[in-house]
């Protein structure tokens, strides 16, 4: 950069020249900080021996399926990550860390991030589409599946077991980064919690004892089929009372458990608490959530997809369960094509390629930003109908822009802060991280004892939510938004 | 109609955008020698710690100034010739107006030493210093910081961060002990200590001293101690930016003299923000505040009084609010005055990372101090104007946290204290 000749400010630094747009910002010259703890090197080495194990299984396939191989490769890599990040963090005074993150090529839209986006994309589409190449990787995890299900690895369980390592060590992560808030240590325990509960430990189980594999934290429309016909009567036609149940709890959760928890405490209670994806998001995609576009033209792309989304699944829903009452010729044509279009381009290609493979490019939450269905009744919801906001701490706010900057579902929040207005976004996940960066205790995440209080209109959630259908909200900017 | 805006930081953007809402017609010109947009001040350390881009500290999207259709100009004006309504610009000609806000802001304050332009000696206060700390930090392994105010522990952080040993000298005892009651100011002291920053108190820069090549080599302390360094961050305050206003008619004293609808003594001149002085009538001293949120506010009623409404400034009840490392600091109403009666309830959490202060005299609360803990404005706002007595505000004291939740809580800790020192 260029050096002016004096280094204070006043009328007689003309001759200032400095382009700011347009300067980079980069890691500033000289000393480059804090030294990484040696204990944390040696976890990283710990965890490189773990990829070494793996790698050995996969280039001579004899040797994989052992559990010796399993714990060498996985618990290496588990616990080498997990001391890495508990060492990186231990000696720092507890508050925000995010010293450099704009420097970082891995968190910065940098060699290694674009690498980790590609990997990540390339990842998904094995996954979905060419699992056959997987084949020898899956049988690394043979001897867990064969202990929790009864039967050998295939392709979901191999992913299911990869997500829960991400969860579980990224949550490490979280606890050690985060650990002067209560609020992200809980909330990291729920969601570690129900992704090795209920979408890992005991969907296998019921496997295992001969039971439908069932999700009891997914929901339709996230989980579309659980409301489709064909997985009502399979679960239905199962032998005992379970397969009943199973349809109940989906048909309550999605009915009558959301609108009422939405109501009391906002989107959160399942966006950064329960669900496996916000699980994913806020602990793996957790040093990419700056990345996420704050524009208004990025909202409006928002909303308009993830209400499309919505539209779509909703549709086919109800046209797959007209199809099984009406028999015409009409609708025999449309439903299955429909479920598969679904399937392929919303299930596999929007939800795991794009959703999660672009984060460390698009930031964190890709699908939960723009596709998730359940994310747009949810935040309907919370919108129109819940007590939950964003507090706004009178006029405290210095429009530093750390809130903005550091939410991953690209809300200006700080466009409502220094207004001093609260914050009610339908697409407010409620992690709670622009209250934590906040250097001025602005914000606070709540419900009132009422919803009438939010906003002003708030009181007639219904008038409110007319305004907004008619056009200004859905389209419209930032005073008559959704 | 044009207005003018000499500086676009947020009392000018503020008095520009609420001219905007009263007079939709008027042409309204933003100029500014610093920066072509208006950003947060307040953010300049996180760009340099890379918490932040530059363009992530810009409250608004590029797009607004057009559809304000608020003009930007890129300039740095360098007189005004206020019987002919025309600023004097660097670049350009010259600029008409028929209504003009000085909203110049501060200028970092001079330590007066002849050392001061040494190579490695600066201020953080704009852009500028941003640019020359980028360059200063390549030649340093150890920095002195002169002035224990909340840029000298900014600067004081963000070399930190980088590795670099820190020495900060305060003429004080210990940091900050004008405006933080001493316990409030000895748990600062320690926060800084505790990151292994060396906080000298009692102490002033007497010399600066070149290395032989014009580089800072070290400086000399008042206790003649002699620190060896390669960079000293200058930060002793700042006072209001009014050398535009020299040879002007505009009546000046520390700033721009102006009544309290913010109307200097030339007319459809204004001034407003840091570089202001209010004149008060009755007697008391002039008020030159310089804070963020006053720079805010007195842009707004500026902005208002220039479009035409009649409004008159009233900053009400005093906040404030800051961030030392991880310690936040909030403030509401008189705290540390020394006022007479005044009384002071103080609970401190035993780790020595939170406390909460609340003054009060016979006639009712005046105050609310919090470390380490968050209060909610509004509450703590109206109890001060409602005059609510002790007894009252201990009772109640849980709706004036604002901490996260699950977050340990201090109002039940604050009554339990006040009970056990009542009996």
């Amino acid at each position: 950069m260029n050096v002016p000749s004096s280094p204070l400010i006043d009328p007689q630094t003309i001759g200032y020249v400095f382009d700011e747009e347009h300067t980079n910002y980069e890691e500033p010259p000289g000393p480059s900080g804090h030294p990484t703890h040696p204990v944390a090197k040696i976890c990283a080495a710990f965890a490189a021996v773990g990829a070494l194990v793996l790698t050995v299984q996969l280039a001579a396939p004899d040797l994989a399926g052992s559990w010796v191989g399993f714990l060498a490769g996985f618990g290496l890599i588990v616990a080498g990550t997990s001391g890495y990040f508990w060492f990186c963090y231990k000696d720092t005074v507890p508050g925000i860390k995010h010293d450099r993150i704009m420097f970082s090529s891995t968190m910065h839209q940098g060699i290694i991030g674009w690498a980790l986006g590609l990997f990540l994309t390339g990842f998904y589409m094995l996954l979905y589409w060419y699992p056959e190449y997987l084949e020898r990787a899956i049988r690394l995890v043979d001897p867990l599946a064969l202990a929790l299900a009864g039967q050998p690895a295939d392709q979901w369980f191999f992913y299911g077991f990869l997500y829960t390592l991400a969860i579980v060590t990224f949550g490490v992560r979280m606890f050690m980064k985060y650990r002067h808030s209560r609020y992200h240590t809980i909330r990291t325990s729920s969601v570690m919690f129900f992704q090795l509960g209920l979408a890992f430990l005991l969907p296998q189980f019921l496997r295992k004892i001969g039971e439908p594999e069932f999700y009891f934290s997914y929901f339709w429309p996230l989980k579309y089929d659980y409301l489709f016909p064909g997985t009502v009567s399979y679960l239905l036609d199962t032998p005992g009372t379970l397969g009943s149940f199973m349809v109940g709890w989906g048909a309550a959760a999605t009915f009558v458990i959301t609108p009422v928890l939405t109501y009391f405490f906002g989107k959160r209670w399942y966006c950064s608490w329960v669900c496996g994806c916000g699980g994913l998001a806020e602990t793996l995609g957790d040093p990419w959530r700056h990345l996420t576009p704050k524009s208004t033209a990025s909202w409006r792309i928002e909303r308009a997809i993830i209400y499309t989304v919505l539209v779509v699944i909703t549709a086919t829903t109800v046209v797959l369960w007209l199809n099984t009452y009406e028999t015409s010729a009409w609708l025999d044509k449309i439903a299955e094509p429909m479920r598969e279009w679904y399937g392929f381009y919303i299930g596999a290609l929007f939800s795991g390629v794009i959703g999660v493979g672009f984060y460390p490019v698009l930031g964190t939450r890709v699908w939960c930003r723009l596709g998730c269905p359940m994310a747009a009744i949810l935040g309907i919801l919370q919108r129109f109908f819940s007590r939950f906001r964003i507090t706004t701490n009178g006029g405290q706010c210095m429009s530093c822009g750390n809130c903005t900057t550091y939410c991953e579902m690209g809300i200006d929040v700080r466009a409502y802060a220094e207004r001093g207005e609260n914050i009610v976004r339908a697409s407010c996940v409620g992690c709670g991280v622009c209250a934590a960066v906040c250097p001025r205790g602005v914000l606070k995440l709540e419900s009132g004892k009422t919803h009438k209080d939010r906003y002003p209109g708030s009181d007639r959630p219904l008038g409110a939510l007319r305004t907004a259908l008619k056009g200004v909200g859905i389209c419209g900017d930032k005073d008559g938004y959704v | 109609m044009h207005v003018a805006i000499v500086g676009n930081g947020v009392t000018g953007v503020t008095a520009a955008t609420r001219i905007r809402q009263k007079q939709p017609t008027w042409k309204i010109s933003l100029i500014s020698g610093e920066s072509t947009h208006h950003y947060s001040r307040p953010a300049l350390m996180y760009i340099f710690m890379g918490h932040m881009m530059y363009r992530h500290t810009k409250p608004f999207e590029d797009a607004f100034w057009e559809e304000q259709r608020l003009e930007l100009i890129r300039d740095w004006v360098t007189g005004i010739d206020t019987p002919g309504k025309r600023l004097m610009l660097y670049k350009r000609q010259s600029l008409a107006y028929d209504r003009l806000l000085i909203a110049t802001g501060s200028k970092p304050n001079r330590i007066g030493c002849v050392a001061e332009h040494l190579a490695g000696v600066q201020g953080l206060y704009g852009l500028p210093d941003l640019q020359t700390l980028y360059e200063n930090v390549k030649h340093t392994r150890r920095a002195v910081i002169t002035g224990g105010g909340l840029i000298g522990i900014e600067l004081a952080e963000m070399l930190h961060g980088r590795g670099i040993e820190v020495t900060l000298l305060i003429k004080e005892s210990s940091y900050w002990n004008r405006i933080l009651p001493p316990e409030e100011s000895a748990m600062v002291s320690r926060i800084i200590e505790e990151q292994g920053i060396r906080l000298i108190g009692n102490t002033r820069l007497r010399e600066i001293l070149d290395n032989g090549s014009g580089r800072v080599g070290g400086v000399l302390t008042d206790a003649g101690e002699r620190i060896d360094c390669d960079f000293v961050g200058t930060t002793i305050g700042v006072s209001p930016n009014i050398d535009l206003l020299r040879n002007t008619s505009i009546e000046t004293g520390r700033g721009v003299l102006v009544d309290d609808s913010f109307r200097t003594s030339v007319t459809d001149v204004f001034a407003a923000g840091d570089c202001a002085e209010i004149v008060n009538r009755n007697g008391r001293p002039n008020l030159i505040q310089q804070v963020w949120y006053t720079g805010k506010l007195q842009g707004e009623v500026a902005g208002s009084v220039i479009a035409g409404e009649e409004r008159t400034y009233a900053p009400g009840i005093w906040y404030n609010s800051a961030k030392f490392f991880d310690l936040e600091y909030q403030v509401y109403g008189q705290v540390n005055l020394g006022l007479p009666g005044e009384k002071n309830l103080y609970w401190e959490h035993p780790g020595g990372r939170a406390s909460v202060r609340i003054v009060y005299t016979d006639e009712g609360v005046i105050g609310f101090n919090f470390m380490g803990a968050r209060g909610r404005h509004r509450i703590c706002e109206r109890w001060i104007v409602e005059q609510r007595p002790l007894s009252y505000v201990l009772e109640h004291l849980d709706q004036a946290e604002f901490d996260p939740e699950f977050a340990q809580r201090v109002a039940p800790a604050v009554r339990r204290m006040a009970k056990e020192q009542a009996a």
